[in-house]
């Protein structure tokens, strides 16, 4: 079951995108869908096994590398973790595979577009469901490279290709701490597969080691140089920079992969990680701070942005900053179950602002939308269930998940917790307004598209419907039905041994026990969101222009992401680009070539001119210099053997 | 085991194949035809013969195998013949890169094809004597030999300054070859035999092995290439033909990281380690370095050409880290790197016959005409930028784990590398294959044809089976290398034991 779990994609893959000119676009997506629909539902199957019934299995594939005593296998590992990831994966993929078929039905290159799809779902099986680092490191690759693909799909947009670029370029740097955390683990541990270099995780905690000369702490190096690799993936500030221009791709790209799975890659990292980042205190209060940083920053940059999809991928960060505090105060469980809920609500939001993208002719500008409840009524009710999860709506999935995030802050005792419930509850305020502001802009008030837009107007057909349906029910319901088991009495049994927790930490029983105002404060905010953002689009809809005029140098500000690209742009893409050319002109033509061959060379060459012509033919000479070499060199050998 | 000089026969074959093109008579129509078909009947022969040869080969030893030895020039110098799990693989590597270089010639090649065969047979008869030679003088006469008819090739069939390059070649390994004559000398003086194995256990004093390691070593790290002796390479490969530039990065840059694996590091232990600080600097420099001036190329030959020498960074890096990942990884890295390469350049390959340039800047979106070549490109793309799944990825990997246990400053600077190799590579493939098509001559361009997906396709199965299997290859080097590695820390452990008794 678990092989066909993982390589049912792979195959949907490889015959959609080498046969897909054979087959046609729409056995292709016939195939790709089936082949997700059945990976999808024996996941549950899984989850039900392995989750419900603590059943844990490991699955042993092939030898990989093996070199000394390092050994490293393709194994699937499936525990809980594992499966509550199988789950958010193949069911989103396969939703998303489903609404694709409507979505890209005008689109020449379908098939290789589903091919894509399921190549990442299946590199994104083999990161949740690797018993290594270095297997996890293949998935890990694997899924930025469909990434890749799948953000330059439409590989005529120079932007398009501008932004897969950038997405590779900026997560392999996270990449880079990643590769040298699994060297520094092998290292010190001698292995790389999980189970054994976790039992050494309490050795590891208070061994020291030589690091770039500085004597370091072993288990926090490595842990930071892991979470280093979870920062590219995740989107973290600092390397978030990528995620809101990934927006380039398909928006099903961007719900699939920029909203429920790869960006969450980090978080589960992380979670998987929980016996060695549970020893180090200074790691986990590094998370909080850039989680913390990651939630506020993206929530007050989403507060100003006009694209639709925009919106979303900086609410994405941010949320993703949400799960990073809940891991950084040893919340392990909190942080999954936000991924979980997540994955419901992020994906309903985004597949549903495709759907209004694809009734207003690819238009993504909300400040041209407005009016479109009535001529979308499916498409907004889907929007509004997804609005009030991700805001935290009383009873809807956000509102148990997000809100046990803020409270396992507060409770918790580890670190710059405070400082990571402060900046949360503010972000909280925030991430309603954006949203309201974004349900009004797009669907109330008058209409601001041209006439002829707005005649052109239609619901999505019910192939894109049926998935945000089906979505909508996980937004609303999966907080009610799964809270218990993630996070409340029953999260020991649920969890079994793949997530750890130390003796000392409490935070998910003390989480239930914070003071009502904590518990009240994420409602509060979210109300006051919500009237602000009424007030300002609705009630007076002049207000935002007024106040972006009075506090011009704060807009533009956030309306130019804090200027990071561009601070960015000037202290590492213009200096590589200059010392490339420096190396290029200066060190390897002026020095290396000027005073080596091109020196010796030009004497050489004046020499010879005088006796040889400069002919095609004057390299034989050169290979008849050096055949009279050698021959001389054996004749000298010869008569030296003889000596 | 056979009791036939199996090694001597998969050496020397092409050069009978070389030898029954010369006999070839008729008119030039009908020479360029029957050249091509014995070149290409001779080199699958030859590959056959050495596929053969290694399902006979014993893994499990690290000795020599299929020795064949008989007195030569006397005096200790025999012509000697062996393999082991470092060299065999080399081998196939030449036998198998072959066939391929010579269909690559196919219809490119159209001036003096014969002369172009016979070169590319005799080369190759030079590249595998390299890799079979148990003794040193044969050993340098194959390895200095080697370069003629690649001389030749760049010299006759290259560009339009294949002069200056065949001459920058030149005059870069001219130093290097001189220095590792004398050094050879000096050896059969003190020994009195120039048998490899016999030399492994001579153990020369420790003041001796540092001048001869860096008489070697100006030899090996020209040819590897090294920073800061690189510089020939971009402009050898720019004027090479395809399968010259295949040949070049497949098998001539190797033989420099063989070299430093079959005498640096066995013979010479101890100038190794003392040494190994100064390998890691211009390691980690051409890791950087390089890759950075890859990124600033004009040109795609020179920019695969400076990611070469980055990937030999690594090479270098991991074998005096003197571990077994860091060994193996070189080793691995070092064969990986030959089907890699050779495929980038066979892809460049591709579109310079359809357009005569390899200027970047003439392409753009070529995707939207030729989709095949687009995919198998990206594919070696990813391949060169270490994608895990690819065979770039295993060498790489396991030569970063490798340093990180000696030197982790290299090991930082090597996983930088990281990132900079998906930028050049990247920008590369963005700039010729995605986006539209704009410039003149583009809208009619052709897709791969059956024969050039015939001559890469071997190149696609090796990167992407070695990426998720590499066993095969880790299983035969072990023993080997393991043997090297424990010899190699033994004769430090006796040296400095030796030392602290003063």
């Amino acid at each position: 079951m678990y092989h066909a779990i993982v390589f049912f994609p792979l195959v949907g893959a490889i015959i959609a995108g080498l046969f897909g000119r054979i087959i046609g676009h729409k056995r292709s997506e016939q195939l790709t869908s089936g082949l997700l629909v059945a990976s999808a539902i024996l996941s549950c199957v899984a989850f039900i096994d392995v989750a419900m019934n603590n059943n844990p299995a490991t699955v042993n594939l092939l030898s990989w590398i093996h070199s000394g005593t390092l050994n490293i296998d393709w194994v699937l590992r499936i525990d809980t973790l594992t499966a509550v990831m199988l789950v958010v994966v193949n069911g989103v993929s396969s939703l998303v595979h489903i609404y694709s078929i409507g979505y890209m039905s005008h689109d020449p290159g379908r098939s290789r577009f589903f091919a894509y799809l399921s190549l990442f779902t299946f590199m994104m099986l083999m990161l949740v469901t690797a018993d290594n680092f270095v297997q996890l490191f293949f998935g890990w690759e694997g899924v930025g490279l469909a990434s890749y693909l799948l953000i330059g799909f439409w590989f005529k947009k120079p932007s398009a290709n501008a932004a897969a670029m950038k997405a590779f370029v900026v997560n392999r740097v996270g990449d880079f701490g990643l590769i040298l955390g699994m060297a520094a683990i092998y290292f010190t541990v001698g292995s790389l597969q999980f189970d054994e270099v976790f039992a050494a995780a309490g050795a590891l905690s208070e061994g020291k080691f030589d690091f770039l000369g500085l004597t370091l702490p072993t288990l926090t190096t490595i842990c930071l140089l892991l979470f280093m690799g979870a920062m590219g993936k995740s989107a973290q500030f600092m390397l978030h920079t990528w995620l809101p221009d990934a927006m380039e791709g398909p928006t099903p790209v961007s719900a699939l992969i920029h909203a429920a799975t790869m960006v969450t890659a980090g978080v589960f990292l992380v979670a998987r990680c929980s016996p060695l980042f549970e020893l180090s205190p200074t790691a986990s209060a590094v998370v909080i701070c850039v989680g913390a940083i990651t939630a506020f920053f993206a929530a007050t940059v989403g507060l100003v942005q006009n694209d639709i999809k925009r919106v979303i991928a900086y609410s994405t960060c941010s949320q993703l900053g949400y799960m990073f505090v809940a891991l950084g105060v040893g919340a392990y469980q909190v942080a999954m179950f936000h991924l979980f809920t997540h994955a419901f609500f992020k994906a309903l939001l985004f597949l549903g602002a495709g759907s209004v993208i694809h009734a207003m002719q690819d238009e993504q500008d909300m400040r041209k939308m407005g009016g479109l409840r009535q001529l979308v009524p499916t498409t907004w009710f889907m929007m509004l269930i997804g609005t009030l999860a991700l805001t935290g709506f009383p009873l809807t999935a956000g509102f148990f998940s997000k809100d046990a995030v803020i409270e396992a802050a507060y409770a918790a005792h580890a670190g710059p917790h405070m400082f990571g419930f402060v900046l949360l509850v503010v972000a909280a305020l925030f991430t309603s307004f954006y949203s309201w502001r974004l349900m009004f802009m797009t669907f109330y008030g008058q209409p601001r598209c041209s006439t002829e837009t707005l005649n052109h107007v239609h619901e999505s057909p019910p192939v894109m419907l049926v998935p945000l349906l089906v979505l909508a029910l996980g937004a609303l319901g999966a907080g009610l039905v799964f809270a218990g088991s993630f996070i409340g009495d029953g999260q020991a049994a649920f969890w079994g041994a793949s997530i750890f927790t130390g003796p000392d930490n409490h935070v998910l029983h003390d989480l239930h026990n914070v003071p009502l105002w904590v518990k009240l404060s994420p409602l509060v905010m979210m109300m006051t969101g919500f009237i602000v953002a009424w007030v300002m689009y609705i009630r007076s809809p002049e207000w935002p222009a007024q106040i972006a005029a009075q506090h011009d140098l704060l807009y533009k500000f956030l309306l130019n992401k804090w200027y990071i690209d561009e601070l960015y742009h000037l202290i590492f893409v213009r200096p590589v680009a200059w010392l490339a050319r420096l190396f290029w002109k200066g060190g390897d033509g002026y020095v290396i070539d000027g005073f080596g061959p091109n020196g010796i060379a030009a004497n050489v060459l004046r020499v010879t001119q005088r006796f040889v012509g400069l002919q095609t033919g004057f390299v034989y000479h050169y290979a008849f210099v050096m055949l009279v070499g050698v021959a001389g060199f054996v004749s000298w050998f010869m008569l030296a053997g003889g000596h | 085991m056979t009791d036939w000089p199996i090694l001597s026969t998969i050496t020397f074959l092409p050069l009978l194949g070389a030898l029954f093109i010369m006999l070839v008579r008729g008119d030039e129509a009908t020479v360029a035809n029957n050249s091509r078909a014995v070149a290409l009947w001779t080199t699958v022969v030859t590959l056959l013969l050495s596929i053969f040869m290694i399902t006979q080969f014993d893994g499990s030893t690290a000795d020599f195998q299929f020795v064949e030895r008989v007195s030569w020039l006397g005096g200790g110098i025999d012509y000697a013949m062996g393999v082991d799990g470092i060299s065999v693989l080399f081998v196939l590597l030449t036998t198998a890169l072959m066939p391929i270089c010579i269909l690559a010639s196919w219809t490119s090649i159209s001036h003096r094809v014969r002369e172009y065969m016979i070169a590319f047979l005799v080369l190759e008869t030079l590249m595998i004597g390299v890799f079979c030679a148990m003794d040193l003088v044969l050993f340098y006469l194959f390895f200095e030999g080697g370069l003629i008819p690649m001389f030749l090739i760049i010299g006759v069939w290259g560009g339009a300054r294949r002069i200056y390059a065949s001459f920058k070649f030149f005059l870069y390994t001219l130093i290097g070859s001189v220095l590792m004559l004398l050094a050879i000398l000096a050896m059969y003086w003190q020994a009195d035999t120039t048998f490899i194995p016999d030399l492994n256990k001579i153990g020369f004093d420790a003041n001796m092995q540092t001048w001869l390691w860096l008489a070697f070593f100006a030899s090996f790290a020209v040819k590897m290439p090294m920073w800061p002796v690189h510089t020939w390479l971009p402009d050898a490969h720019v004027e090479a033909p395809t399968a010259g530039s295949v040949i070049l990065a497949g098998v001539l840059l190797k033989m420099g990281g063989y070299g430093f694996l079959r005498f640096s590091l066995p013979m010479f232990p101890i100038a190794s380690d003392m040494f190994s600080p100064m390998v890691f600097a211009l390691s980690a420099i051409a890791i950087v370095y390089t890759s950075l001036v890859a990124f600033a190329q004009e040109d795609m030959k020179k920019l695969i050409a400076y990611s070469s020498v980055a990937h030999m960074g690594f090479v270098t890096m991991g074998l005096f880290t003197a571990t077994v990942q860091g060994v193996q990884g070189a080793v691995f890295q070092m064969l990986s790197h030959g089907w890699i390469s050779g495929a980038l350049f066979l892809c460049v390959g591709v579109i310079y016959d359809r357009m005569h340039t390899r200027e970047i800047a003439a392409y753009g979106g070529l995707v939207n005409r030729m989709p095949v070549y687009a995919a198998v490109f990206l594919l070696f793309t990813m391949a060169n930028v270490g994608l895990p799944g690819t065979s770039g990825f295993v060498g790489e990997f396991l030569t970063i784990i490798g340093a990180f246990q000696v030197s982790t400053w290299t090991a930082l600077f090597a996983a930088s590398g990281v990132i900079f190799s998906a930028v050049y590579a990247l920008s590369l493939y963005r700039r010729v294959s995605l986006g539209r098509i704009e410039h003149e001559g583009l809208e009619q361009i052709s897709d791969m044809n059956r024969r050039e997906i015939f001559i890469i396709a071997p190149l696609i199965v090796a990167t992407i089976l070695f990426g998720v299997w590499p066993m095969p290859i880790l299983d035969v080097t072990a023993s080997s290398v393991d043997a090297l590695v424990s010899n190699y820390q033994e004769a430090l452990a006796a040296h400095y034991s030796g030392l602290s008794g003063y």
